[in-house]
């Protein structure tokens, strides 16, 4: 069976949620621990949400100079799937896995709320179970999600294909393009603010049009590391 | 003990949502000479011995690696503060990036 790591950091908040989302999706999921060095052998790894130390000095900054990171980032290198969700996705910039930086949302105020993201790359290893310009909605929950980057690193993105969800209706923190996640040049690792791993199951994802609660558009998510590790 | 200050702000062409909230709440307390504000940070670094060479590219390297991430970030400044409390630039290694 394919094993997903999650890992748990200080202050990590979601990581339950990730582990059951890959078990949702017929996965193992691993627990993984933010002071070893040891991956443990997982096919893929998921950074979750969460204010990691609190988010002190910057949010994901310590962590993305944590123990595991070390490891998270070379097994990147040899193109194991990393999805870093929320303050994962924060650790990724910080750790130079990703390009760019998040900032305090433009309106200064946390917000939560269900959000339409637009599928721009489908040929990563956690989007390939979506089509191009599919729209999901799964919630969204920051205070600091403005995504940034130099005018050059902007071009770069849009140009390489490089962004792999944009926000819809609503950019709900400033970020520049709109840009709600983006990918490495090898698509095996993905970061995005908004949250997969609470639209996995009827009941207690965002509201649809046929029931309350219903979604489950962040599941493709998990299900497509499965497909791109099968697919090797 | 000598002091090393590093201080960092964010990158002047990006927005500054802490500096924007600040400015608002001093506008609403009738402060209007103001035009603008921006919130940085200021690390002070404790060292044992004297603040050589070694110890200022050190804290160089640490204000580039952790202290700032330069995407978002400008180190503006790194000085030396002595025990009497008197302040000697060193540099701003933001420009040296």
């Amino acid at each position: 069976m394919t094993r997903v790591g999650v890992v748990t950091f200080p202050g990590s908040l979601d990581d339950r949620d990730a582990q059951r989302a890959v078990r949702f999706a017929g996965a193992e999921a691993v627990a993984l621990w933010h002071g070893d060095h040891d991956l443990q052998g997982v096919d893929a790894v998921v950074l979750p949400g969460g204010f990691s130390y609190g988010d002190y000095l910057r949010c994901g900054a310590i962590a993305s100079h944590s123990p595991i990171m070390r490891e998270v980032v070379s097994a990147a290198e040899r193109g194991v799937p990393v999805l870093g969700i929320c303050n994962g996705f924060q650790m990724l910039t910080e750790a130079h896995l990703l390009p760019g930086g998040l900032i305090r949302n433009d309106h200064g105020s946390f917000i939560c709320r269900d959000q339409v993201l637009r599928v721009e790359n489908a040929s990563t290893a956690w989007t390939s179970a979506y089509e191009v310009g599919q729209e999901i909605t799964i919630p969204l929950k920051n205070g600091e999600g403005g995504y940034i980057a130099s005018a050059e690193t902007l071009e770069r993105l849009e140009g390489e294909g490089l962004v792999a969800f944009r926000y819809v209706d609503v950019n709900p923190n400033g970020s520049l393009n709109a840009i709600a996640g983006v990918t490495n040049e090898r698509g095996n690792v993905v970061g995005l603010m908004p949250h997969p791993e609470h639209a996995i199951e009827a009941g207690f994802g965002p509201d649809t049009k046929v029931a309350m609660r219903s979604g489950v558009d962040g599941l493709a998510m998990f299900t497509s590391a499965l497909q791109s590790l099968l697919a090797v | 003990m000598p002091k090393i200050v590093v201080d960092v702000m964010p990158k002047a062409e990006l927005l500054d949502p802490q500096g924007k909230a600040v400015a608002g709440a001093l506008a609403r307390l009738g402060n209007d000479a103001f035009t603008g504000v921006r919130v940085g940070k200021r690390f002070e670094l404790t060292v044992d011995g004297p603040v050589d060479g070694d110890v200022l590219a050190a804290v160089r390297q640490i204000a580039d690696d952790l202290l700032s991430n330069s995407v978002i970030e400008d180190v503006v400044g790194i000085s030396v503060v002595d025990e009497t409390g008197t302040h000697d630039g060193v540099s701003a290694s933001g420009a040296l990036a």
